[in-house]
């Protein structure tokens, strides 16, 4: 295995023809108007954006634009599509019961998701900002769940952890709490999704922990020798210096949330069971997009996801200037 | 866990002046409570994955009813059923289609959105900073809101049920993600290099090729090996575009047996969960630096 650094040595050797003798270079250039390389450069941009505007316009911008269409048609994939105006987005919002439960499941995982998830990753940062024997092996360890857990084979182990007789039936009939399976009751099932979305906090926990690294020492000295204890520290040194980076982490987190998939697809064996207490908003949108190809109201769902994704992005956002902090060194 | 990143972390600071009134006992004390915690919570957070390797050796009825993470009886007989084929197919089958899609994705992410990720780092070109605005949107766009219409284009295409779209869309730069990380990575990069190579009478594209190219690899290593993970990970768009067993990739393999219920499915099931992990365990223990460094400059090189 090859460090970074010798990579990047590596790297540096390979282009010493083009930086071994920058004042020679210098002199030579002047001879080449600016105006005419930077006409050059922008050709070759567009050269070089080729693939990525192909896949924004054909991928991104076009689908986005044919979803909004669609959203006021009814198409099942086979027949042209027939415009039937706003009728989806009225069936959706007045007499569609599951996309009601869809919306009041989504926002309760997300509720309970992100700050759960959140608070492990920030205890498991300060727990692993010091200098310890095996750092680096602790911090590879407390990560690797947020690799594993967005598989299909983890959510099929949770789906046996929490079943009747799973382990954690077990461990509570053990002391006296007699739930059953979490996976079969509609007032529980949602937890069991909460939990495996909380068991994947390595991402926010290494994004912590850089932003923990940034604060610098004497800060604490200074509140230490004013006075300042442990939990004063806490609230007054590391939770405004940490605030840009618990906003950065809040969004991610909040979007990604929202966007949960694979868990509630296994464990409800794809149906948002039991009672419709997993129906995520986008396992309801992948059922009438794909299974009852009504693909005119998936695509209302879909836009309505975007705008009020797109909404909540600002309000947290909006709100950032009441709580976020940003120190003059925040962009070293 | 209190939470007070102690003084003596700074780098600087010399071991001996940690804290007023302790001696070496009371730091020995301290580390081995820091150890012993920080153990115990990886023995919880770890423990899923424990069950799972302990119970694919265990006989079906074992599965949920022994509790300990070693099996009265240890049996491979999951692995054998696993290994003599699911649904009709080896095993090897499914993690050839799940391979070749990985590796379509990671060939794809790297050609495509380091070029875009020079163009916009380096190049002055008309519109760029409301282009990269674009870009940075995206990353936040949910793939639910354009699934259903590129579904539709690539089903009149003729390519549902191939991996096209699973594997042509990374060649078009779509990982917003991955653009933006070779950017902020790209900006780090001192601009003399490439400056001096211009001067020198390179065009844009030599530079790219010659200077930061080579540069920009650990970049490219955190791009392929995310990338890897991701798609052989995901579940969503296999389900939606590959339908036919002869085209399904592990994912969908393991997905088959949540519908046949009853103890008899654990065996295989289990098995082929733990044979999924496998390479993403392996990638994780060779490549964890580019991994963690990766998700760390995801958020704060900015």
């Amino acid at each position: 295995m090859t460090s970074p650094a010798t990579l990047r040595a590596a790297g540096a050797s390979d282009n010493e023809p083009g930086a071994a003798n920058p004042s020679r270079g210098r002199r030579a250039g002047g001879r080449r108007p600016r105006s005419s390389r930077r006409r050059g450069e922008g050709r070759a941009a567009w050269l070089l954006l080729t693939p990525w505007t192909a896949g924004a316009l054909l991928l991104t911008i076009g689908p986005a634009a044919v979803s909004l269409y669609l959203s006021f048609t009814d198409y099942n994939l086979f027949d042209p599509p027939h415009w039937i105006g706003l009728r989806n987005y009225t069936a959706m919002f007045t007499r569609d019961p599951r996309y009601w439960d869809a919306v009041r499941v989504t926002a309760r995982y997300v509720v309970l998701v992100v700050p759960i998830k959140l608070a492990l990753a920030l205890a498991v940062a300060l727990l692993l900002n010091r200098k310890r024997r095996g750092q680096g092996f602790y911090r590879s360890a407390f990560y690797a769940p947020s690799l594993l857990g967005a598989s299909v084979a983890v959510a099929l182990v949770w789906r046996a952890l929490f079943s009747t007789g799973g382990t954690v039936d077990h461990l509570l009939s053990d002391i006296g709490i007699h739930t059953g399976g979490w996976i079969d009751q509609p007032q529980y099932a949602l937890y069991t999704l909460v939990l495996l979305g909380a068991w994947q906090f390595g991402a926010p926990m290494v994004i912590f922990l850089a932003g923990l690294k940034q604060i610098p020492g004497d800060l604490y000295e200074a509140a230490a020798i004013d006075g300042a204890g442990p939990i004063r520290r806490f609230w007054s040194v590391t939770v405004p210096m940490l605030s840009p980076v618990l906003l950065f982490n809040l969004v991610l987190e909040t979007i990604h949330a929202f966007q949960a998939f694979t868990g509630a697809f296994i464990v409800s064996s794809g149906r948002g069971g039991p009672g419709d207490s997993t129906l995520f908003y986008t396992l309801y949108l992948y059922q009438r997009g794909f299974t009852d190809f009504r693909m005119g109201y998936a695509s209302a769902m879909a836009w309505v996801l975007l705008l009020a994704l797109g909404a909540l992005t600002l309000v947290l956002f909006g709100t950032a200037r009441r709580w976020v902090f940003y120190a003059g060194q925040e962009r070293a | 866990m209190t939470a007070e990143p102690a003084v003596s972390q700074r780098p600087s600071a010399p071991r001996r002046s940690t804290r007023t009134g302790t001696g070496p006992a009371a730091r020995t004390r301290k580390s081995v409570l820091w150890h012993a915690s920080a153990i115990a919570a990886l023995l919880i957070l770890l423990y899923p994955v424990g069950w799972l390797i302990s119970a694919s050796f265990k006989p079906a009825d074992e599965v949920l009813a022994n509790l300990s993470l070693l099996p009265h009886h240890a049996t491979a007989d999951g692995y054998r059923q696993v290994f003599s084929g699911v649904a009709g197919y080896s095993v090897w089958h499914y993690f050839g289609n799940s391979l070749l899609v990985s590796a379509g994705a990671v060939a794809g992410n790297v050609l495509s959105c380091s070029l875009a990720a020079y163009a916009f780092a380096r190049l002055h070109f008309r519109g760029r900073g409301p282009l990269f605005g674009f870009v940075i949107a995206t990353i936040m766009l949910p793939q639910h809101a354009v699934l259903i219409p590129q579904y539709i284009l690539f089903q009149k295409m003729g390519l549902v049920n191939t991996f096209w779209p699973l594997i042509l869309p990374k060649f078009l730069a779509v990982d917003a993600f991955f653009v933006f990380l070779m950017v902020q990575f790209i900006r780090t990069l001192p601009r003399e290099l490439d400056e001096a190579a211009t001067l020198d009478g390179c065009g844009p594209l030599r530079v790219f090729r010659h200077i930061i190219l080579p540069l920009l690899r650990p970049a490219l290593i955190t791009t392929a090996i995310l990338t890897f993970i991701w798609t052989w990970n995901d579940f969503l768009s296999q389900l939606v575009y590959l339908n036919d067993a002869s085209k399904f990739t592990v994912p969908l393999a393991l997905q088959i047996f949540i519908d046949q219920t009853g103890q008899s499915a654990y065996g295989p099931m289990l098995a082929l969960s733990v044979l999924a992990l496998v390479p993403i365990g392996l990638f994780f223990l060779a490549f964890q630096r580019f991994l963690l460094e990766g998700a760390a400059g995801s958020g704060l090189k900015g």
